[in-house]
């Protein structure tokens, strides 16, 4: 059993038991959406995101869900008209990748910026040029600026479960919610989920537009009116934190905005978000039994950014990232901010595989202090 | 709909087109980036007595479909509006023409004043031929966009093409839409005093010269048939309209023109008249 202040009342599944089924997280992710009951659900297809939205299309064809689906000619009005729906006070969901997410980069601000509840899948894939449909991170990360909760699932399970948790938090904290789940290593990878189908509370936002109320949203601002509206919203961002950790117990209890993997008696650390952290976990298994101390520190959210946690790591630490700026990692400068020095290691960009072997020889080469290689190339 | 003492500038045809938004039950207004943001009013005040959701520029026809979806799931009964001007058009054509081919529940209106006036009459795909703008000083030299055809070809529920010279044909129009269910889109003919440069009391009088020498047609299409409409029924002869000179040279914006140039755009107008024509098997 669980409860979400007191506004859920629960059961954790309609017949008493979950059910284990065979799903991509893809699948998971409309399943999720499924029983979070959205109204309106607007999306253009890209790679690797479209199994997601033809499921839900297919869901609604078959009468299993009742929403309306608005098929868009791009990204940039998916968004929009979820934008729009959202303002008129409905439960809204769509799903990108990639360039579609830089499509409508300009709209996920204004969600943002208008506190508007309102949950995205990213399957994180490659930006080119050139082209590259493959995983990595660096289209989610663009969206650090633009005032949303991102959240970055490991698995099939937590990707579902993460779907479920960003509808309650969104519209708790009118701030919209991504959930990244890794291109095809997750999107197009089957694994075995749990599904339970909790209530989620109707649909609550801090205002809505309605044909009756004669007021103005987003116009014009002048002098300190902007600058407040973008302190309100850093400040809410950053105590969204709270909302995610108090409803982690009752979305399959992955432990709030990171995950603490072997790390109480570590020596030292690895800093890493995604699906490639379940091989880091094997990797780190491994080393352990060889004696080396060392564990990780998963972000499962990149915003807000779980400061806290980073700076109480306390010994040596290493950020292997999916995504870069120049040639620092993303991840590297989000630890680095916190006053943390680490090193920094960039790999698996546009796909490149890496696996529990490679990890395994960074981390040794990191612990025994011989790691050189900024790029893992 | 809009109160005195807006931002609109002296002889804003934006404003008295807002005006006619009386016409139009439960209205709620989408609005991007161009006059009709200013003149709507700045935060925290509005001009509007009617909801105003402000949005990106290219982004006002998905954003207004979304609103009426949601209306719709929750029995809200409203007129959802796209208000935007030929920038907005431009920019967000591709939004427009999926909305127009969903048939989205929605009334469209477009405020053309034939260039970017919002952001200093820089060039639009509407801007009239050889006129000159801040883009194009030695004058466009580009084709002029007829939209309201493009919206024709779309099967639209309703198509019109109106003018702030004749209010009582735009009321009507306005009218009508409200009364229709589908997508329906109304352009507006909107003659700029600074962009145009023409003095600010003379807007009624350039927007009917426009429509008198047969630079701007005055139509409606619906039930699958194009119609001439109210005093633009007598401008579709060629005979009863005023010189496009008359209307040119009262605008600072054409005040380059050669006798040769005028002769070439009547041409250009003469053929946009032919397709029209055959479209009103008139």
């Amino acid at each position: 059993m669980w409860n979400l202040q007191g506004n859920v009342q629960a059961e954790s599944h309609r017949n008493g038991s979950r059910v284990r089924k065979l799903l991509t997280s893809n699948e998971a992710v409309a399943e999720a959406v499924k029983i979070a009951k959205p109204d309106v659900i607007s999306a253009y297809p890209i790679t690797p995101q479209s199994p997601i939205v033809e499921s839900l299309a297919k869901m609604i064809a078959k009468g299993e869900l009742d929403a309306s689906f608005v098929r868009v000619e791009s990204e940039h009005s998916a968004m929009a008209v979820i934008h729009g729906a959202a303002t008129a006070g409905a439960r809204v969901f769509t799903a990108t990748s990639s360039h579609g997410l830089a499509y409508m980069f300009e709209m996920c601000w204004w969600i943002a910026g208008s506190r508007l509840p309102a949950v995205m899948a990213v399957a994180t894939r490659s930006i080119g040029a050139p082209w590259n449909i493959h995983g990595d991170h660096t289209d989610i990360v663009q969206l650090r600026d633009a005032g949303w909760i991102i959240g970055m699932a490991e698995n099939a399970q937590e990707a579902f479960d993460m779907t479920l948790q960003a509808f309650c938090v969104s519209e708790e904290v009118n701030i919209p919610f991504a959930v990244g789940l890794d291109a095809f290593t997750m999107s197009h990878t089957a694994e075995v989920v749990e599904i339970w189908e909790p209530e989620i509370p109707p649909r609550r936002q801090a205002y809505k537009v309605l044909p009756s109320d004669n007021f103005a949203v987003n116009a014009v601002t002048m002098g300190k009116a902007r600058m407040k509206a973008r302190y309100d919203l850093a400040v809410d961002l950053e105590n969204s934190a709270k909302v995610i950790e108090k409803t982690d117990k009752d979305f399959g209890n992955h432990g709030g905005l990171v995950e603490n993997y072997r790390l109480d008696d570590a020596d030292f650390a690895v800093v890493m978000m995604g699906g490639w952290c379940g091989d880091a976990k094997d990797a780190i298994d491994m080393l352990r039994q060889e004696g080396f101390k060392i564990g990780l520190l998963r972000i499962r959210f990149l915003r807000p950014f779980p400061k806290k946690a980073v700076k109480e790591l306390g010994c040596e630490v290493l950020v292997v990232d999916k995504a870069n700026s120049d040639l620092r990692g993303v991840l590297g400068i989000e630890v680095s901010s916190c006053g943390v020095e680490a090193k920094n290691v960039v790999a698996g960009i546009g796909g490149v595989d890496v696996g529990v072997e490679d990890l395994c020889r960074i981390f040794k080469d990191f612990m025994n202090g011989k790691l050189e290689m900024e790029w893992y190339l | 709909m809009i109160l005195p003492g807006n931002t609109s500038c002296q002889g804003c045809p934006i404003s008295l087109a807002m005006r006619c938004l009386d016409e139009i039950e439960n209205p709620v207004l989408v609005i991007p980036a161009g006059c009709s943001t200013v003149v709507a009013g700045l935060h925290p005040n509005s001009a509007m007595k009617i909801p105003v959701i402000h949005v990106p520029f290219a982004s006002t026809n998905a954003v207004a479909c979304g609103v009426k979806e949601a209306y719709k799931r929750a029995g809200v009964k409203a007129n959802v509006i796209a208000w935007i001007g030929d920038g907005a058009a431009d920019i967000g054509f591709a939004t427009l023409s999926a909305s127009a081919t969903r048939k989205d529940d929605i009334i469209t209106v477009v405020v053309d004043n034939e260039a970017y006036m919002n952001t200093g009459t820089q060039a639009s795909l509407s801007t009239f031929w050889k006129a000159k703008t801040s883009t194009s000083p030695a004058g466009k030299a580009d084709e002029r966009r007829d939209l309201a055809l493009i919206m024709i070809a779309h099967k639209a529920d309703y198509v019109a093409t109106a003018t702030v010279g004749y209010i009582e044909d735009l009321r009507r129009k306005f009218r009508k839409a409200s009364q229709i269910e589908g997508f329906r889109f109304i352009q507006i003919h909107c003659p700029c005093p600074p962009g145009w440069r023409f003095p600010s009391e003379k807007t009624i009088e350039i927007a009917r010269k426009a429509v008198m020498s047969g630079a701007w047609a005055l139509f409606e299409f619906y039930d699958r048939k194009l119609r001439f409409s109210g005093i633009g029924k007598k401008f579709a002869e060629k005979d009863n309209r005023i010189s496009l000179a008359e209307y040119l040279k009262a605008q600072g914006r054409f005040e380059h023109l050669r006798d040769e140039d005028i002769l070439a755009i009547e041409k250009a107008i003469d053929e946009e008249w032919e397709i029209l024509k055959r479209f009103s098997g008139e």
